[in-house]
């Protein structure tokens, strides 16, 4: 089929530079239009190479219709429509005209569905449109998208390209994409070259066709070559997978954190083994859920203003527990345990009869979708980035309340020696009460940040509650700086044992290593020293 | 005598034998002789629930022999509920032998599923009952004691002690999770046929299986009140309430909490052996975390510190989550959470505390 | 709102059966179905939505007049994701409540739990959900996908219409994605791909941080061949795995993802638009058109009162299996399992893309197989089907283990494991 195919954009090729356009036009569009409409995906592919061949300049919008899936035809005379959805209603107009149409009928027309193969090809034929652009930015991104498998047509095309092309990194861009290329030459020399060409450069596509020539070529020094210019790449690459690895551990490691810190002051400070601090996690979560429901145009705003809501709702909710139930178990450690496992399944029921048992579909902002390119192979996932970054934010914020604040003041007395902090006219009650609720609005907190990673759904919060009580725990109960570095150490070893004992059996080694360190050092990373360490 | 001298002054354990020994002649009568058609009689499912209900009773008194009379918060008690667990279930699996779905006489279904050539070593030996109940109660023990003798030795008490239970118990389920373990993987052991020669859908097995886990449960009690009623138990007691004090007058605190929280752990063994038969299945399931949590809520509900309480405690929290699951299937777990919000709030020392005070005022 | 609503419902519910199971004369005059999955735990987010299913069809036929003469009444409990009380709430159904049917279960461990009560108490149990094979009981009607109607077709669309010569096989460590990659795994080596070709891949349940495992797959897929992920990855990790997908910047188009636990429901908690074009194996999709889909889909919106709720592979499955009962207990005239049993081999209903379902013999049913990709809106577009029915194989042909077993529970062979070699038939319970 691949090879009809390129026969017929030769074949077409042809007749367009023979100069019989306006006949071959009419008669063309009329053909892919019969070859656009048909069920089968083959013939849609044909279609989609005849327009982009097609001179005709809104190909290109037609193009891109197809690939928005905004491209429909009337079912009664084959006319192709570009819609816009507004409303439940259709707004078309005549694809090839471009002249309005007015409203019509879901009934009266038919989407042209496309497939993975056919966007593909969609994307490749607009990148050689691109070529020709004005923006050397979007000149160089047309390169890269059609980077490793050019068909012949586009070959001729950079070539012509190169010539006339004066940005410097355009022009890279291009000898690298024909330099591959040329490693499929069946001259010797040519591979050769080609190979010298390519040599430093990481890209994927690159490293692919290398791969190939080491396994298949049969010429010996060829092979040897691309033997060679892959050792050379593999080095490099395995230094940015170590520094992608590295980023990982520290994604993962800010993730633990982020959920175990509002612990580390409910259990670490407070003494309250919080069985519920999965859940306030959870509810976190959910607020952001609605606030995005709430303002459905404004998803990237709304992740913002889910912070402090949610560090509300979550804060409230703490207290609350704190004022009804554990204030009446000071005193009883292991008791809160019991009280607050029995206060997660009721949040837990509570949310499930809320918003029903099903997950909820929390939308990524567009500013924290997709990835930094350092380069082709190393690239840093925005919304990762941004949660390490939030993680350190937090810490500090958190820092600083305890620090430099009255109520981090009090909070740090009555934790050390209680009823000192009494005599001394702190008000015990109202303290443990902000703490709670501090604790809680953490975790809330961490709740948004989840939600932008994983699950929003009733189980979200037992997902996390183990590996929070363990990160405070190796880290040292009562300290805040122990739980940012073991959450940091626990995520990036993880990260560097994954791809070598896998997921699974890297989690228990963690878990293992765990239960071997407090065996050494019972009181985690960072004991707490003073009165209140003993018990 | 002896069983006299155990029980002297504790009332709650004489009601509790009294119990269970009516519970072993009325359960089988009530099930196998009268009619179905009777009112009185007693459905195999009742049995087998009644069944299934005293073994985590013997759970809950080996949790409670550490936590209300040693100190130790055990959160991973469950791991040796599931390992004994699975000790039994490996001989089960072996009993089938060519009855499984593909009639392979050597080895169990799940293993010709994942094209095992050979039974793996550590399954040898549980074709024969002996050497299963052996593994039963040497498994579990031999893991507390490795366990306890690292823990116990460089002091790890308190919250970082119950975490790392935790953390071993949840090591355990990720790693029986692994179908490369050689455990069947999630879907665990199941399927089981027949136990001793005897079928394990037949009543008779059933009423026999049920008062089995009476004896067993009856003989655990005994063993763990003769412990804190023993010189050993005072000490426990001692270190309980002050650790530090006990080591410096002398006593080998590690030596003390080794030898009761290996023992509890091999209970734990049993109660789990004679819990997988009695529901059929054997998973990883029961390693997590929160079942182990819910076992130390079981103790905490009924009362600790004082073993009937939890026998008490396991039988209630149970039946109520039998009888909510079933009848408010949609909105049990709020009942169940305020059960036991409640229960911390207004019953301290449990539902037990509040019998005994009862008792006191009247 | 609606919860209160619901709340409300449920309370006026209780009631309601709290009168009923008062009155033992109104009971009798019932025909008892159980509903047997979860509501809480870790499973109730994908099986809450089949309770409903189920009510709703029990609802739907009530108001027909109900089954020979009798109203239908749903029997719910509540398993909890709980493996054990699986089967302890099997059994307290046949048992205390008497049910003539179970409709239930989604994991397989959850279906291998209450196997050996449904087969002691010799009762029904339809199971809605694909799943691994390699088992057929007597008393289980398995009316999801075995892997011949879903993991192949999928196998085949992609190697011969994408061109795809590089495989992961991704999946969630237990039985179902260890079967069925095992399967594949020998399909595809049998189809001439080399080793060097298959990357094998399992994480735990649950699974959050994929950032690893993505950068794995981008690794292995850059190596000049077309490659594509077969993803048996399990309900929660999905949500995570797709999110690391778009971000990591694997398009559809560069490396496709098929997965065989990923519908309708799934996508409703995700955020689809980095995922359109990736793909999902099924026997039924939400737009497929057709007459009875469409007042499925009314029907649902309406019992569940909430327009924007979809509808997924195993619902259907629940509609056949169920009407495959009412048509089983009416051909028979009684709701005796024994002869439910009997009579339901060879009952065809009306599935929801247009055709007819037929149960075989080895309990397992026909089925289109559709291949579909995923669009913004969360729904799929069919993009392949298979030109006829499938019929279900509960033992797969590739598996050295099961190639020599047949199932068929007609008489006189009436077994679930015969071994054509040697001619016998094992491991049966009864």
């Amino acid at each position: 089929m691949h090879f009809q195919l390129k026969i017929l954009i030769f074949l077409f090729s042809m007749l367009v530079t023979h100069g019989a356009v306006a006949e071959a036009e009419s008669k063309s569009f009329e053909q892919i239009k019969n070859l656009i409409t048909s069920k089968s995906f083959a013939e849609k592919t044909q279609a989609v190479s005849l327009l982009a061949a097609h001179p005709e300049r809104r190909t290109t919008e037609i193009l891109n219709a197809l690939l928005e899936g905004e491209l429909y035809y009337r079912k009664t005379d084959k006319l192709l429509l570009i819609t816009k959805k507004q409303n439940r209603e259709y707004i078309v107009s005549d694809a090839i005209t471009g002249q309005d149409l007015g409203v019509v009928k879901k009934r009266e027309i038919k989407k042209i569905t496309t497939n993975n193969s056919i966007r593909k090809k969609i994307r490749a034929a607009l990148a050689v449109k691109q070529l020709d652009s004005e923006d050397a930015v979007t000149r160089y991104q047309a390169v890269n998208q059609i980077l490793g498998d050019p068909d012949a047509e586009m070959v001729t095309h950079l070539q012509q390209r190169l010539e006339i092309e004066n940005d410097k990194k355009v022009r890279q861009a291009i000898e690298l994409a024909l330099a591959i290329t040329e490693l499929e030459s069946a001259d010797k020399k040519d591979r050769l070259a080609a190979i010298a060409g390519v040599s430093g450069s990481i890209e994927p596509a690159v490293r692919g066709k290398l791969a190939t020539i080491v396994a298949d070529d049969p010429d010996e020094a060829v092979r040897k070559a691309a033997k060679k210019a892959l050792n050379n790449i593999s080095v490099q690459i395995q230094l940015y997978s170590f520094l992608e690895t590295l980023f990982f551990g520290l994604s993962l490691g800010s993730v633990l954190v982020l959920a175990a810190i509002g612990l580390a002051i409910t259990f670490g400070v407070m003494g309250v083994i919080n069985m519920a601090h999965g859940e306030l996690i959870m509810l976190g979560a959910y607020t952001t859920y609605v606030i995005q429901q709430a303002l459905p145009e404004l998803i990237g705003l709304s992740v913002l203003l889910a912070i402090p809501a949610a560090f509300i709702v979550s804060g409230l909710v703490g207290i609350l527990i704190e004022k009804t139930v554990i204030r009446h178990l000071y005193g009883r450690p292991l008791e809160t345990l019991l009280a607050t496992f029995g206060i997660s399944l009721i949040l837990q029921q509570t949310v499930r009869s809320i918003f029903s048992p099903l997950n909820r579909s929390v939308v990524t902002p567009e500013w924290m979708s997709g990835s930094l390119e350092i380069n082709s192979v190393l690239s840093l996932t925005y919304n990762r980035l941004y949660i390490i970054i939030f993680c350190l934010l937090v810490f500090v914020v958190l820092n600083i309340i305890l620090k430099k604040t009255s109520l981090g003041l009090q909070v740090r007395a009555v934790t050390q020696n209680r009823s000192m902090a009494r005599a001394m006219g702190v008000r015990s009650a109202r303290v443990d009460a902000l703490t709670f609720g501090l604790g809680s609005g953490i975790a809330g907190v961490a709740g948004v940040a989840l939600s932008q990673l994983t699950n929003v759904g009733p189980n979200l919060g037992q997902s996390y509650i183990v590996d929070s009580f363990m990160v405070v725990v190796f880290g040292g109960v009562g300290n805040l700086a122990g739980t940012l570095v073991s959450g940091l150490s626990l995520g990036v070893v993880n990260q560097f044992l994954e791809p070598w004992a896998g997921a699974v059996l890297a989690k228990i080694l963690i878990l293992i290593f765990i239960i071997l360190f407090i065996q050494k050092r019972p009181r985690g990373l960072f004991p707490q020293k003073g009165r209140s360490a003993e018990g | 005598m002896f069983l006299m001298r155990i029980l002297k002054g504790d009332r709650g354990g004489q009601v509790l034998m009294a119990l269970l020994l009516a519970a072993m002649i009325v359960v089988p009568v009530l099930n196998l002789l009268v009619p179905e058609s009777s009112a009185l009689h007693l459905s195999t499912y009742s049995v087998t629930l009644l069944g299934k209900y005293l073994t985590y009773a013997l759970l809950a008194v080996a949790v409670d022999l550490v936590w209300g009379y040693l100190g130790i918060l055990s959160l991973g008690h469950g791991a040796f509920f599931a390992l004994g667990g699975y000790a039994m279930g490996m001989y089960l699996m072996r009993q089938i032998g060519d009855r499984g779905v593909y009639g392979n006489p050597e080895l169990p279904d799940f293993m010709v599923f994942l094209n095992y050539s050979e039974l793996p070593w550590f399954w040898q030996g549980f074709d024969m009952f002996w050497f299963a109940a052996i593994m039963i109660l040497l498994v579990p023990g031999l893991l507390a004691f490795v366990f306890g003798w690292f823990a116990f030795r460089s002091r790890v008490t308190g919250v970082y002690l119950s975490i790392i239970t935790q953390a071993m118990t949840y090591a355990l389920m990720l790693a029986f999770f692994r179908n490369e373990m050689g455990f069947g993987g999630n879907n665990g052991l199941t399927d089981f046929k027949d136990l001793l020669g005897f079928d394990l859908q037949a009543d008779a097995t059933r009423i026999a299986l049920f008062m089995i886990s009476a004896l067993a449960l009856a003989m655990g009690y005994l063993a763990c009140r003769a412990i804190v009623k023993s010189k050993l138990g005072r000490v426990a007691v001692a270190i309980r309430d002050a650790e530090d004090r006990t080591r410096f007058i002398g006593y080998r605190v590690e030596y003390v909490k080794l030898a009761i929280f290996t023992f509890s752990a091999a209970l734990a063994g049993v109660a789990g052996a004679l819990y997988v038969p009695q529901v059929g299945i054997i998973n990883p399931g029961e390693f997590s975390p929160l079942n182990s949590i819910e076992v130390v809520i079981w103790v905490a509900v009924g009362g600790r510190g004082t073993l009937y309480g939890a026998v008490v405690g396991a039988i209630l929290v149970n039946y109520a989550k039998t009888y909510f699951t079933g009848a408010f299937p949609e909105i049990w777990l709020f009942a169940l959470g305020a059960l036991f919000v409640l229960t911390t709030l207004y019953l301290p020392k449990g539902f037990v505390g509040m019998l005994k005070r009862r008792s006191v005022t009247s | 709102m609606l919860s209160m609503k619901s709340l409300k419902k449920t309370a006026v519910g209780l009631a309601a059966t709290a009168m009923f199971s008062g009155s033992a004369l109104a009971a009798e005059d019932t025909i008892k179905v159980g509903i047997l999955h979860s509501l809480s735990g870790t499973m109730a987010i994908s099986e809450t939505t089949l309770k409903d299913t189920m009510l709703m069809l029990i609802e739907e036929q009530n108001k027909k007049g109900g089954l020979l003469g009798k109203k239908l009444e749903a029997v719910v409990v509540d398993p909890a994701s709980n493996w054990p009380l699986f089967a302890e709430k099997a059994r307290e159904l046949i048992e205390k409540k008497k049910v003539s049917a179970v409709f239930g279960c989604w994991t397989s461990v959850s279906r291998k739990s209450v196997l050996p009560v449904f087969e002691e108490l010799n009762s029904l149990l339809f199971y809605p959900v694909q799943y691994e094979g390699e088992e057929s009981s007597k008393n289980v009607f398995y009316t999801g996908a075995a892997p011949n109607q879903q993991a192949i077709p999928a196998v085949d669309y992609l190697m011969n219409e994408i061109g795809v010569e590089r495989w992961v096989l991704e999946g969630t460590d237990y039985v179902y994605p260890r079967t069925t990659n095992k399967i594949l795994e020998a399909y595809l080596k049998a189809k001439g791909v080399d080793e060097k070709d298959i990357l094998i891949n399992y994480t735990p349940f649950g699974f959050a941080d994929w950032q690893s495992e993505v950068a794995k797959i981008k690794k292995f897929g850059s190596a000049g061949k077309k490659t594509a992920v077969v993803s048996t990855v399990n309900g929660d990790a999905n949500v995570p795995f797709y999110k690391e997908l778009g971000n990591q910047g694997i398009s559809a188009e560069d490396i496709p993802v098929v997965a065989f636990s990923v519908g309708e429901e799934e996508l409703s908690g995700i955020d689809t638009k980095p995922l359109v074009g990736h793909l999902a194996a099924w026997n039924y999709f939400m737009s497929v058109d057709s007459e009875t889909n469409d007042s499925f889909i009314e029907a649902w919106h309406a019992y569940i009162k909430d327009k924007k709720r979809v509808t997924n592979d195993p619902m259907e499955a629940h509609y056949i299996g169920f009407n495959m009962w009412v048509e089983a207990v009416k051909k028979a005239g009684t709701t005796d399992p024994a002869a439910v049993q009997d009579a339901i081999i060879g009952v065809a209903v009306p599935n929801l893309t247009g055709g007819l379902s037929a149960m075989m013999p080895n309990h397992h049913i026909t089925k289109p197989v559709l291949i579909g990709e995923i669009q913004k809106d969360g729904q799929f577009e069919v993009v392949w089907e298979t030109s006829g029915l499938v019929v279900g194989d509960a033992w797969s042909d590739y598996l050295p283990g099961s190639k020599d077993l047949i199932s068929d529970w007609r008489v006189p062979l009436s077994c679930g494991n015969y071994n054509v070699k040697t001619g016998k038939c094992s491991g049966q319970n009864f």
